[in-house]
Parts: C-alpha cells; sequence; structure tokens
C-alpha cells in the first residue's frame, strides 16, 4: 500500500452484449511491478475484462487508467501507442498460422523496428529457448506445434518486447504440471527483473499463488473478493472458498440451481 | 391492411439494412485505401497476396479466355455465314473479347478463387483471434491484413486481363482458321484493324475496379465474420456472391459510361 498511483486502475466498469451483463461494476488496482490473478468460473467475463484493458472491446461505462491516464478517453493514435506496451497471451495464443513460429515470436520486435530481421531468428531462438522450446521449433510453423507447445509461442511473443505490462489469459492450461510450473517461474521473473506489471487468469490455484502478488475472484460481473495470493485458499469468503476448493456444495452451486 | 403494413415495414428495414451495409462497406473501403498511401508499408504480405491473386490465376483465367474466345468465333459463324462472315468475325471477337469477355470472366474466376480465399484466411484470424493480436504488436490490421490484399487486385487484374485478351482473340483465330478454314493473315489483318485502343484500356480500367471490388468484398466480409467455423464459411459465400453481383453491376455501369453514347 503506498501512495504512488496505481499502474492500472479500473472504476465501475461496466460491459454488456444485448441483455446479457458480463461485467456489472469491475473495480480494481493494480500496482506497479506487482501481478494480480484473476479467478472465476467459466464465462465469468474474465476474458472479457482483459479484451477492454486492451482497448479490444469498449465498455459501455466505467474508467481505466494507465498511469494515471484515462485511456477510455484518450484518442486512438495515443492507445495504439499503449497497446505497444503491453505484451498480451491469448487463451487460444492465436499464433499467426501463416508464419513461421520464430516470425511470430519476433513480430512485434520486427513491426517496431527494433530488430532487423537478418538478426531475427537467432533471436527468435533465445526466447523460445526461455519459454523451454528448442530454438529449432522456430522453423515450424504454428499448425505442426501441440497445445501446449503453442502456448508457450504465445508465451514467447507476448514477453519478446518486454512489455511494460503483462496480460496472461489462463497461462498454463494445457501444460503439464512441470511445464505449468517452469512457465510460471518465468512470469514471475518477467514482474520481478523487467518490473513489468501482470494480470493472469487462471483455473489452476497452485499456479495462481505462485504467480499472484495479489488476488481477486470475478462473479456476477463484480470482483466479490480481492486479497493476497497467498491467502486465496483460506479467504474465507464461502463463494471464493467454494471455488478454489472445486466443492460442488455451497453458495455458487445453490445459485445455479435456482 | 395489416399485411400491407408489414409489407412495407419489411421493406423498410430491409432498406435500412441495405444502406447500412452500404455505408460501412463503403467506409471500411476508404480506410483501406487511405493505408495503401500511408506508410509503413507491407511488400512482403502483397507480394504474397499478388502472386496469389494475379500469378496462380493464370491457368484459370488463360483457358477461360481462349474457350471463349473459341465460343465467340463459332457462334458468329453460324449468324453471319450468308454475309462476308470473315472480317466480321474477327472484328467480334476482338470487340467483344476486349470490351466484356476479358474483364468480366476474368473477375469472375478471380473472385471464385482469390475472393473466397482471401475471406476464409482472415475470416479465420478474426475467430481467432489473430487479428486482435495484430492490434497487440504494434500492427494496425488494416494496413496490414487488407491494404496490401486491396493494392494486389488493383494491379494484378488488369495484367491478368490483357492476358486474357490477347489468349482470348487467339482462341477466336484457332477456330476461325483451324475449324472455319479462314485464311490466318486474313484474319490478323481484320483483327488489327477491329482493335481499338479505347476498348482495350476501358476493358483495363474495369479490370482494376474488379479487382478491387473482388477484394474489398474478400477482405470485408472476413474482417467482420464472427461465429466460429460457420461464420467464417457463410463470409467466404457472402464474398464470392457480393463480388460477383457487384462486378456485373459495375460493368453495367461503366460500359453505359463509355460505349453508350
Ligand atoms: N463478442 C461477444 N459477443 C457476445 N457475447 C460475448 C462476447 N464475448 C464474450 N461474450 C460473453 O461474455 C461472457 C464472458 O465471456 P469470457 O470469454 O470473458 O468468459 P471467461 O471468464 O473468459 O471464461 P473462460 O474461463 O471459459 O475462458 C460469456 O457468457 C460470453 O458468452
Ligand atoms: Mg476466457
Amino acid at each position: 500500500m503506498t501512495d504512488a498511483p496505481p499502474k492500472i486502475r479500473i472504476r465501475d466498469l461496466h460491459k454488456s452484449f444485448g441483455s446479457k451483463k458480463v461485467l456489472d461494476g469491475v473495480t480494481l488496482d493494480v500496482a506497479q511491478g506487482t501481478s494480480c490473478v484473476i479467478i472465476g468460473g467459466s464465462g465469468s467475463g474474465k476474458s472479457v475484462l482483459l479484451r477492454c484493458l486492451l482497448g479490444l472491446m469498449t465498455p459501455d461505462s466505467g474508467v481505466i487508467e494507465i498511469d494515471g491516464e484515462n485511456i477510455l478517453s484518450a484518442p486512438a493514435s495515443r492507445r495504439e501507442r499503449l497497446r505497444g506496451e503491453i505484451g498480451m497471451l491469448f487463451q487460444n495464443a492465436a499464433l499467426f498460422d501463416s508464419l513461421p513460429v520464430w516470425e511470430n515470436v519476433t513480430f512485434g520486435l520486427l513491426a517496431r523496428k527494433h530488430l532487423s530481421r537478418r538478426n531475427a531468428r537467432t533471436h527468435a531462438g533465445e526466447i523460445l529457448t526461455q519459454v523451454g522450446l528448442d530454438p529449432s521449433v522456430g522453423d515450424l510453423y504454428p499448425a505442426e506445434l501441440s497445445g501446449g507447445m503453442q502456448k508457450r509461442v504465445g508465451l514467447a511473443r507476448a514477453i519478446a518486447a518486454r512489455p511494460d505490462m503483462l496480460f496472461f489469459d489462463e497461462p498454463t492450461t494445457g501444460l503439464d504440471p512441470i511445464m505449468g510450473a517452469v512457465i510460471d517461474g518465468l512470469i514471475v521473473n518477467c514482474v520481478k527483473t523487467l518490473g513489468s506489471t501482470a494480470i493472469a487468469i487462471t483455473h489452476d490455484m497452485a499456479s495462481a499463488q505462485r504467480i499472484g502478488d495479489q488476488a481477486a475472484m470475478l462473479y456476477q460481473g463484480r470482483l466479490i473478493w480481492q486479497g493476497a495470493a497467498s491467502t486465496l485458499m483460506e479467504s474465507g469468503n464461502p463463494y471464493v472458498d467454494q471455488f478454489t476448493h472445486g466443492r460442488r456444495e455451497g453458495p455458487i452451486t445453490m445459485e445455479l440451481r435456482r | 391492411m395489416d399485411m400491407a403494413l408489414d409489407l412495407v415495414a419489411g421493406i423498410g428495414r430491409a432498406t435500412l439494412s441495405l444502406l447500412r451495409a452500404t455505408g460501412a462497406i463503403a467506409l471500411f473501403a476508404l480506410s483501406g485505401l487511405s493505408h495503401i498511401v500511408r506508410p509503413p508499408f507491407y511488400g512482403r504480405v502483397f507480394w504474397g497476396s499478388f502472386l496469389e491473386t494475379g500469378f496462380f490465376s493464370l491457368p484459370v483465367v488463360a483457358l477461360t479466355a481462349l474457350f471463349s474466345g473459341g465460343v465467340i468465333a463459332l457462334q458468329s459463324y453460324t449468324g453471319f455465314a450468308q454475309y462476308h462472315a470473315q472480317s466480321a468475325i474477327a472484328g467480334i471477337v476482338v470487340l467483344a473479347v476486349t470490351r466484356e469477355l476479358g474483364p468480366v470472366l476474368a473477375g469472375l474466376m478471380v473472385a471464385g478463387r482469390v475472393g473466397a480465399a482471401m475471406a476464409a484466411q482472415i475470416g479465420t484470424m478474426r475467430v481467432t483471434d489473430q487479428i486482435d493480436a495484430l492490434d497487440t504488436l504494434s500492427t494496425n490490421p488494416m494496413k496490414y491484413l487488407v491494404a496490401p490484399r486491396l493494392l494486389a487486385g488493383l494491379v494484378a487484374l488488369p495484367l491478368l486481363v490483357l492476358i486474357a485478351d490477347v489468349l482470348g482473340v487467339a482462341g477466336g483465330f484457332l477456330v476461325a482458321v483451324v475449324k472455319l478454314d479462314f485464311s490466318a493473315t486474313a484474319y490478323i489483318t481484320a483483327t488489327l484493324n477491329a482493335l481499338k485502343a479505347e476498348d482495350v484500356t476501358v476493358g483495363l480500367v474495369k479490370a482494376a475496379l474488379f479487382g478491387f471490388l473482388i477484394t474489398l468484398m474478400g477482405c470485408y466480409h472476413g474482417y467482420n465474420s464472427k461465429g466460429g467455423a460457420e461464420g467464417v464459411g457463410s463470409a467466404t459465400t457472402s464474398a464470392v456472391v457480393a463480388a460477383s453481383i457487384l462486378l456485373l453491376a459495375f460493368d453495367y455501369l461503366i460500359t453505359d459510361l463509355f460505349f453508350s453514347h
């Protein structure tokens, strides 16, 4: 708890699709250089929240500030520039299937001319090694990779430019437990060494505790609980407890049945 | 009474949605065009689309042109046989091929091949979040995906049609000389006499416009597709149907503009 303005500040964010309210007043602060994990049931709007932060979706109302600047009212060019400071891992990796892996990984660097095409292949190999892939994978096409490998290439692409902010949509889903732990370590490393601010969505409680400083649970369009990630398993909140322990009985099931 | 009102309301709704779609497509086209002239330029993407649109369409377009030139020669022979067929047939083939058949048939072939492929490719990128990923990697998807394809259509179609013109006339020549026993030199002389620069030029202008329309429809429908594989499928269909209809409508408009007086 410091006096510096949070890196990311979200206030009363609303987003509906037709009559379906997905976000119904989300409020969240993420401090510079910390990471926040968001948990919540399938379809609760976690991915929608990240899309709003990225500016890929426009919320119906609310405020999103980055470094104290309201990005929703910023001009398009400014928002485009801000988006360049964010590395994003999409839930389904979203690799460019017409390009080889090495070009996927270095795409952002090449686009910003931070790298010449000549050096890109070698550089991609270095980043691939960081996410536990052999540099030779760089010459394959995304369709030739397993789901877990695609995820890791997506992660490599997200961190390649060493961005200021990192968003991960289920970074470890589809990975074996050991690789999951390796990726978690990598994410923590990015936050620690690069000083990046991270938001991660996950369904894996062990991973949530490894990655997160803070944690929050999204339920029925609101963040119904926020606290230290280490207290996730003993939050004292009946909704969170049921969710993290995967119990069938509890307030969440009851409401689904009604 | 009620039915009449329903009918009017239905027509009104259809008109409104048509206007909305037209507006959306016009804005999309303007945005695409504006990105063609502003850097950065993606030469690699342009070259890929150019090869796909121009080079790999060559066999289909060549065969189409060859056969339709031949058909015109045959058909006009049956109509003109009594009179002085020789010179008339050569003239009709040249006129029909350069003014209409070259651009229209090449356009329709490319719409089926390339328009569909573009809609499917961009549509897949949309539904698998690849277009959103471009946005997060400091790359404007309109500039990276759409502008190079529009430019490729604009440049490739006239070149294709130039080749189609030559092959269409050659098709007519083959039929006239081999099947109808005309003299080759007389046919060529008649062809050259009938060949007008204006016809060829207007045909090429048509081709450029068609190339733009085809790639525009492919990109627009792909870019706005939603709903998984099914959405991509219907985007592909819409792209081909819309491109074909627009192509024929604009063909009429241009013909009216240049040749009707
Ligand atoms: N573009 C869209 N149009 C309409 N509805 C949408 C759209 N995107 C998301 N939704 C709806 O918003 C809700 C939340 O979706 P979201 O993808 O954010 O879920 P999630 O929390 O990420 O779930 P999961 O853990 O399964 O990924 C869903 O009910 C979904 O149907
Ligand atoms: Mg999701």
